[in-house]
């Protein structure tokens, strides 16, 4: 799971697995493999698409699916979530192994990591038990090389007796040589594959089920499969396979009474229900060992290197300076990169405001349209994009690139102390951190946590950290408010010093509140908690940058269009119509104000956030317009007489801080609740997910208005 | 032979074989996936900053453990040779 545009706004919500063949010629190939073993990067090569594809474990949370043509064929690719293995731990995992075993694909494909690639046999075994079209795809070898790991493909090929390809999916040959591969072995069922071999026991089970599980496997499944998932069987697996097979295990008589007794015969000779499952995954990680023994060859310093950058990056004494010197220095090259193009657009703007408003003034139109057009939906589409988009064009591909380069899983490993503190999992640190491009992504990303207590605990809290249509809000805030007289070089780096202290603050809310959610909504025992942490790689700086900057940008104007517009139109409408001598905004803003003053703030800025829940960009302009609609100020000219218009409003830094904080803690915008209403599938949770941070944001922002009027 | 103790007691830089997992049936389930079975080498590469959790390689891959995880897993020490 990353942050495109598709996995961010709404396109987040809807991401069912519904797969159109394009003709019934169509061969459906699913892509498989360990997590973080580069699937995406060769989904992305085989489809011509642009799946996001980072450096932590568990990105592809929802599949995602896309033609690809050869000269033979024509292929769906289906890229499905990593996962271990074929026993599902967590909602991704079962949709992986759901996909694998029922999926009705004509061929699977799983991607290995070449460095680490004994524990990845493990599932190419047990695909290959389920499945006899399987084609492996050794990916990453440029790393294996790098780290002077020697792979014997041939050999590999060989002892599983399933077509292997070595690749490195970031070149284009590589992708050629994989689709000749699965060109070639398509149409053919390979029936001369490795199989396992049970212990004696096991096998003369296995053997007196078949004839049974043959009838009702059919040819839908792997009967010799089926028997091994008899004798250990998980209710969520039962369940899946009931459906898919339609049967009812526990309805068949014979069956039963014969797995009965074939339990028995194996509980005869001093093997327990846990020993069964031991015995049979130990066999499949023995299987994988004895194939790697003589064609891997290992050089013992291999990850040196990475183990140095660990040393530094997750170290005693440098890991928690070194965090925040990153998130400081990347929000200073967001402040610094965003100021130049934020003038210019806003400059252009406001340039072309006036040409718009002599041409209305010339040909007579109505006031009110122009009122409506100019005034009230041209104006919040011109501060958005020029306040709300440079910070987020800057911060985007900055963050990403992190991403790429594996830091991610560190901050996760660094901070999993304070996470198991508060009976979370350390894995929420990852979907805190896709909570600062957008909540929520943030929100689906909480997939990859196994239990349903830590997941929800994971969802309920993103809010707390600003995404990144919150940034722009602060560091506009924290500028104008905090940083006085000081100007040039400091300036921007006290902005993001003061940024940096913001977002504490929030991972701080975000501990306190799961710790208070762990004591009495989810009450529960942390689990376990198993994170791999991927080798460093070198990022696709260029690629990241344009891709993120693109479909980032696009997406922004796109949003902004489709909500700032109504919500423009809708505000102008407000100020102009009056009842009673009283325009409907000041009404609103009177009725609000009473709550307002005693949060530190004013009825206009708690309008502008209720107006704004589409989308948190257009808070800010929203508040700019309901201030100079109100007539205290009729015309603006530039961004920088924004302060000027605040002051004049009555702001102070109590007032500046207050919206700060009540920025970071209110409810979440719409497309992120709809998102945690899907995820959940409960009101009450949703409902909470509202509520939480936004009384969290009521007593902060009461308590700092109190204190601070005891102090002034 | 070296005496048995948890993984959790590994110091870093020590590499040492397993001889028993003691984990609840699904945490065993988790370890088996990253490969963690009897007799499985594993070396301790480093402490998280707050000393929870530690990085283990394991088959090729660095994976990190809590401790509370890393407790029921016994093993002992092997030389380097």
């Amino acid at each position: 799971m990353g942050l495109t545009k598709n996995s961010v706004g709404t396109n987040a919500i809807d991401s069912e697995f519904i797969i159109k063949r394009q003709s019934d010629k169509d061969k459906i190939i699913a892509l498989a493999g360990n997590p973080n073993v580069g699937k995406s990067t060769v989904f992305n090569g085989l489809t011509g698409m642009k799946q996001h594809t980072g450096n932590w474990p568990g990105k592809t949370v929802t599949g995602a699916w896309g033609y690809c043509k050869t000269s033979e064929n024509d292929y769906i690719m289906v890229d499905i979530p990593g996962t271990y293995s074929l026993i599902a731990n967590s909602a991704e995992e079962e949709v992986a192994r759901n996909f694998i075993c029922f999926g009705g694909s004509d061929a699977v494909i799983v991607v290995c990591d070449a460095t680490c690639i004994e524990r990845n046999l493990n599932l190419v075994l047990q695909i290959m038990e389920v499945s006899d079209n399987v084609i492996l795809c050794v990916n990453l070898m440029d790393e294996a090389k790098r780290k002077n790991i020697k792979i014997d493909i041939k050999k590999i090929s060989e002892k599983l007796g399933i077509p292997v390809v070595a690749t490195v999916a970031r070149e284009k040959k590589s992708i050629e040589k994989l689709m000749k591969t699965v060109d070639k072995s398509i149409d053919k069922n390979i029936d001369n594959h490795v199989e396992i071999i049970y212990p004696e026991i096991i096998e003369s089970s296995i053997e007196t089920l078949m004839p049974i599980v043959k009838d009702i496997a059919g040819e839908k499944i792997n009967p010799r499969w089926l028997c091994v998932k008899l004798l250990d069987m998980d209710k969520s697996l039962e369940n899946e396979l009931e459906k898919f097979l339609s049967v009812k295990f526990s309805e068949n008589k014979q069956l039963e009474s014969l797995l009965e007794k074939v339990k028995q015969d194996i509980y005869d000779s001093g093997i327990t229900t846990d020993d069964i499952k031991n015995i049979i995954v130990t066999s499949i990680v023995q299987k994988a060992e004895e194939i790697c023994k003589d064609t891997v060859v290992y050089n013992n310093n291999c990850s040196k290197h990475d183990r140095k950058i660990d040393r530094f990056f997750t170290g005693k004494y440098t890991a928690f300076p070194i965090m925040m010197i990153f998130l400081a220095f990347i929000f200073w090259l967001t402040i610094v990169g965003a100021n130049y193009p934020s003038q210019m657009l806003s400059d252009f703007f406001f340039n072309v405001e006036d040409k718009l408003t002599a041409f209305f003034m010339a040909h007579n139109s109505p006031k009110w349209l122009h009122g409506v057009l100019i005034l009230g939906v041209y104006r919040v589409l011109a501060w958005v994009v020029a306040v709300m988009l440079p910070p987020m064009a800057m911060f985007f591909p900055l963050f990403t690139l992190l991403e790429d380069v594996g830091y991610l899983p560190r901050i996760a490993y660094n901070l999993d102390k304070p996470f198991k503190k508060c009976t979370a999992c350390g894995k929420q640190a990852l979907t805190m951190c896709m909570g600062f491009g957008c909540n929520a992504a943030g929100v689906i990303g909480c997939r990859i946590i196994d239990t349903e207590r830590e997941r929800l605990l994971a969802i309920l809290t993103n809010n707390f950290v600003p995404c990144n249509g919150r940034f722009p809000t602060l560091i506009a805030i924290i500028t104008m408010f905090f940083l006085g007289s000081v100007t040039g070089v400091w300036s921007s780096m006290g902005s993001a010093l003061l940024l940096t202290a913001v977002i504490v603050l929030g991972v701080l809310t975000t501990f306190g509140i799961s710790k208070i959610l762990s004591k009495t909504l989810l009450k529960g025992k942390p689990s376990a908690f198993i994170l791999e942490m991927p080798p460093y790689r070198k990022p696709q700086v260029l690629k990241v940058i344009t891709r993120s900057i693109f479909d980032r940008t696009l997406f922004v104007l796109g949003r902004a269009v489709i909500v700032a517009a109504p919500a423009g139109a809708i505000i102008w409408i407000m100020a102009n119509i009056s009842v009673g001598g009283q325009s409907i905004l000041t009404m609103c803003c009177s009725f609000l104000q009473p709550l307002g003053n005693l949060m530190g703030l004013d009825g206009v800025i708690l309008m502008a956030f209720i107006l704004g829940f589409p989308a948190n960009e257009i808070v800010i302009p929203l508040m700019i317009m309901a201030y100079t609609a109100q007539g205290n100020l009729t015309d603006m000219q530039s961004i920088f007489e924004l302060k000027e218009l605040l002051l004049q409003n009555g702001w102070t830094q109590t007032t500046a801080i207050c919206t700060m904080l009540f920025s970071m803690m209110h409810w979440p915008c719409s497309t992120t609740l709809l998102t945690i209403k899907k995820e959940t599938n409960s009101k009450k949770w949703t409902f909470l997910a509202a509520a939480i941070p936004t009384v969290t944001g009521i007593i902060c922002c009461i308590a700092v208005n109190l204190i601070s009027k005891l102090f002034v | 032979m070296e005496a048995e103790k948890k993984l959790s007691n590994v110091k870093v830089g020590e590499k040492v074989i397993v001889c028993n997992i003691n984990s609840s049936e699904k945490i065993s389930r988790r370890l088996f996936d990253i490969g963690i079975i009897k007799n499985t080498v594993i070396e301790c590469v480093g402490k998280s900053p707050l000393g929870d959790p530690s990085a283990y390689l394991i088959r090729g891959a660095v994976i990190a453990l809590r401790s509370e995880d890393s407790e029921n897993i016994i093993v002992r020490k092997v030389s380097d040779k």
